[in-house]
C-alpha cells in the first residue's frame, strides 16, 4: 500500500509540473486588477445594459436597432475607422521598408512617438488652427491660387478622418517597423540571387512573411480608431456625419441620464468592433504564421 | 537572361577592393579562377573572405576593381542579374514556402516553364537526397536537410558560379564530414565552379582545388591543399596549416636552404628557411611533427604540462623556459613535470623571418 503512495511524487511536484508553484501567487494582482478594473464593470454594464427603463429585457436592444439616428452610428464609425487604419497601414509598410535601413532609427521613433504623447485632444486643437478657414493650410491654398474661396478641413469627415491618421500612424508605423526589422535580411539577399528583383522579394518573400503581423497592427489600430470621441467632437461634425457611437454612448449617459442605453450601446460597440478584429484574427490563420528567419540562426 | 554555365571560361578579379568607413574590408584582390574549380577561401573571422563573397554575388558593391566574366564585366550588376547560386551561412530558406517552392524559387524567377521547372526541382531534390520531404516547410527539418535544400536551391538554376558561405559552420561535427564529401561529390556531378569560403583549414583542404589564404583584407598566398599544407610561404599562412608551435630566435648558422635558431634557454632547432631572413626568425613546426628527443645538442629543453593518451601514442603540451607552450606527439609515456627536449626534423621544421621575442 506504502508502495502506491511511493510511487507518485508529492502534490507540490507534480503541480510545479504543471507551472503551478509559489511563482503562480505573483499573478494574482494583476488578476485582482483586471477583475476589479475590467471584468466586473464590463459584467455590470451587460448587467445593467439588459435592465432598461421600460423594464423589458432587450429594450436597449430592441430601441438602437430600430432607430436610425442610434444604428447608424455603427455605420459612420466603420466608414471613419476602416479606411483610416487601412490607410495607416498603406503608408506604414513603404516607410517602414525605408527606414528598416536607416542608421538613425532611434531620433525618427522618437519624433514619431510624440503625436502619440501628445493626445488626440491636443491634436484635435492644433488641427483646429492649422485646418481651420483661417489656418495657415487654407491661406496657402488661397496664396497660391488653388482657391479663391477659404478651404475648410475641420467640422467635417475629413477633419476626423485625417486626425486618426496623424494620431494613429506613429502607432502603427511602429508595429509594423518592429515586424519589417524581424524579417532576415539574407532572405532578401537569398531571394536576389536567385534572380528575385526588387517587386518579386517583396511580392513573394516579404509581403507572405508580414501579412500575419499586419493583421495584428490593423486590429490593435482599428480598435484604437474604432474608440473615436475627442476628436470626432472637436475636428468633426458631431451631430450629424461624424456623430460615432461613442458619441451616441456619451449622449444616452450624460444627457438622457439613461445609464442602461449607454451600456447597450458600449456593448453593441465592443461587439461590433469585436466581429471585425474575429474576422481578421480568422483569415490570420489561412496565412502562414512561423518564425521570418531563414534557418538556423 | 541566363548564362549558361558553358559560356564562361575564367572568372577574373581585378583590384577588387571594399571598404566598410575607416575600414579596409578587401585591400585589392587579385585571382583568376577557371571554370570548374572548387577555391576555398581560408581565412580567420574579419579577413574579408565573406565580404570577398558577398561582393561576388552582388550583394555588397565594391569600393573599387571591377570583377570580369570572360571580357564581360559583372561588378556593375545586380545580384538578380549576375545569376550565381548563393548558399548562405544561415541557410536563408524562405520559412513560408515548403522545400519544393524554396527550391523552385529561382526557376520561377527565370520565368522556366511549370513542368520543366517541375522536374528540374525533382532533380536537384535527388542530387541532395531529399525527394521524401519535398512538401514539409523548412522549419521541420533538421539542420543538415535545412542545409541540403539550400544546396538544392542554389544549384537547381545551373549557375555559372556555385558561392558557398561556411555552409557546414552551424552543422556538428558526424554532419559536418558527411556533408563536405556531398558538397564535393555534387560540385563534381554538376561540373560547376564553385567558392567556398571558411575558416576551417581541414574543410579547404578537403574539398578545393586550389586555397586562397586571406587575412587582413589581402591575399597571402594561393595554392593547392598540397603546396599549402607543405610549403605555407608566410607565418600566418603556415599558422592556418596547422603549424601550432612558433618559436622565435636568433640565426646563428646556414647551410644552404637550412637555418639554425637560438632561442636562448639552451634551446636550439634547425629549419628550412621559407623566405629571406634577418638576424632574427621564427621557426613554426606541427604538433605531429614535435617529439621527444634524447640527443643533448639540439632540440628545446621544456617542462611537460599535460599529457593525454590519443590511442596510437601521446599528446602533450611542454613550456618552454621562456614560457612558451609547445604541443608535441610521443610514442613513449612522459611523467607530468619532467624535463623534455622537444626537437623536430630540420624538413618539416619552417623557418619564416619575424622579429626576436
Amino acid at each position: 500500500m506504502s508502495a502506491a503512495i511511493d510511487s507518485s511524487p508529492p502534490l507540490r511536484m507534480r503541480l510545479a509540473a504543471r507551472g503551478l508553484d509559489t511563482v503562480t501567487l505573483l499573478v494574482l494582482p494583476a488578476a485582482f486588477v483586471l477583475v476589479a478594473l475590467f471584468l466586473y464593470p464590463f459584467l455590470y454594464g451587460l448587467w445593467l445594459s439588459f435592465h432598461p427603463k421600460d423594464g423589458t429585457l432587450l429594450g436597449n436592444y430592441g430601441r438602437f436597432f430600430s432607430d436610425p439616428f442610434l444604428y447608424d452610428t455603427i455605420w459612420t464609425t466603420m466608414r471613419l475607422a476602416v479606411p483610416v487604419t487601412l490607410l495607416n497601414l498603406l503608408l506604414a509598410v513603404p516607410v517602414a521598408f525605408r527606414v528598416r535601413l536607416m542608421r538613425r532609427q532611434r531620433l525618427l521613433t522618437t519624433i514619431l512617438i510624440l503625436p502619440i504623447t501628445l493626445g488626440t485632444v491636443l491634436v484635435a486643437e492644433g488641427m483646429l488652427f492649422y485646418f481651420g478657414a483661417q489656418g495657415w493650410f487654407s491661406r496657402t491654398v488661397m496664396m497660391l491660387g488653388l482657391s479663391s474661396t477659404p478651404v475648410k478641413l475641420t467640422n467635417s469627415y475629413i477633419g476626423v478622418f485625417l486626425s486618426l491618421l496623424i494620431t494613429g500612424f506613429p502607432f502603427t508605423f511602429l508595429l509594423t517597423l518592429s515586424y519589417v526589422t524581424g524579417i532576415d535580411s539574407s532572405l532578401e539577399q537569398a531571394a536576389a540571387t536567385l534572380g528575385a528583383g526588387p517587386r518579386s522579394r517583396f511580392r513573394h518573400i516579404f509581403l507572405p512573411l508580414l501579412l500575419p503581423g499586419l493583421a495584428i497592427t490593423f486590429c490593435l489600430s482599428f480598435v484604437q480608431a474604432y474608440s473615436v470621441f475627442p476628436s470626432a467632437v472637436l475636428v468633426g461634425e458631431p451631430a450629424r456625419i461624424t456623430r460615432v457611437i461613442s458619441i451616441a454612448a456619451y449622449q444616452a449617459a450624460f444627457e438622457e441620464y439613461d445609464y442602461s442605453l449607454a451600456s447597450a450601446i458600449a456593448m453593441i460597440m465592443g461587439f461590433t468592433q469585436l466581429a471585425v478584429v474575429v474576422v481578421v484574427l480568422a483569415s490570420r490563420q489561412l496565412l502562414y504564421r512561423g518564425p521570418a528567419g531563414g534557418g538556423k540562426g | 537572361m541566363t548564362m549558361h554555365a558553358a559560356e564562361f571560361r575564367e572568372l577574373r578579379l581585378e583590384g577588387m577592393r571594399r571598404t566598410f568607413g575607416n575600414l579596409n574590408a578587401l585591400k585589392g584582390i587579385d585571382l583568376k579562377i577557371a571554370r570548374g574549380e572548387f577555391i576555398a577561401l581560408l581565412g580567420p573571422s574579419g579577413c574579408g573572405k565573406s565580404t570577398a563573397l558577398n561582393c561576388l554575388a552582388g550583394l555588397l558593391p565594391l569600393t573599387g576593381g571591377s570583377i570580369w566574366l570572360d571580357d564581360r564585366r559583372i561588378d556593375t550588376l545586380r545580384p538578380e542579374q549576375r545569376g550565381f547560386g548563393m548558399v548562405f551561412q544561415n541557410y536563408a530558406l524562405f520559412p513560408h514556402m515548403s522545400v519544393r517552392r524554396n527550391v523552385a524559387f529561382g526557376l520561377m524567377m527565370k520565368g522556366v516553364p511549370k513542368a520543366e521547372a517541375a522536374r528540374r526541382v525533382d532533380e536537384a531534390l535527388t542530387t541532395v537526397r531529399l525527394q521524401s520531404q519535398a512538401d514539409k516547410l523548412p522549419g521541420q527539418l533538421s539542420g543538415g536537410q535545412q542545409q541540403r535544400v539550400a544546396i538544392a536551391r542554389a544549384i537547381v538554376i545551373e549557375p555559372p558560379l556555385v558561392l558557398m558561405d561556411e555552409p557546414l559552420s552551424n552543422l556538428d561535427a558526424k554532419l559536418r564530414l558527411e556533408m563536405r564529401a556531398e558538397i564535393r561529390r555534387i560540385h563534381e556531378g554538376l561540373g560547376s565552379t564553385t567558392i567556398y569560403v571558411t575558416h576551417d583549414q581541414e574543410e579547404a583542404l578537403s574539398l578545393a582545388d586550389r586555397i586562397v589564404v586571406m587575412r587582413e583584407g589581402e591575399i597571402r598566398q594561393v595554392g593547392t591543399p598540397q603546396e599549402l599544407y607543405a610549403q605555407p610561404a608566410h607565418l600566418d599562412v603556415s599558422d592556418f596549416m596547422g603549424y601550432r608551435n612558433r618559436l622565435p630566435g636568433r640565426v646563428i648558422g646556414r647551410e644552404g636552404n637550412l637555418v639554425t635558431l637560438d632561442m636562448g634557454h639552451g634551446g636550439r632547432l634547425t629549419g628550412t628557411a621559407r623566405e629571406t631572413l634577418g638576424s632574427n626568425a621564427v621557426i613554426a613546426v606541427r604538433p605531429d611533427d614535435m617529439t621527444t628527443t634524447a640527443e643533448n645538442a639540439s632540440g628545446v629543453p621544456a617542462t611537460v604540462r599535460a599529457i593525454e593518451y590519443r590511442g596510437r601514442e601521446f599528446h602533450g603540451i611542454a613550456t618552454t623556459a621562456g614560457g612558451i607552450d609547445l604541443f608535441f606527439h610521443t610514442e613513449a609515456p612522459v611523467e607530468i613535470g619532467t624535463q623534455v627536449r622537444l626537437a623536430a626534423e630540420p624538413q618539416r621544421a619552417l623557418v619564416f623571418a619575424g622579429e626576436a621575442a
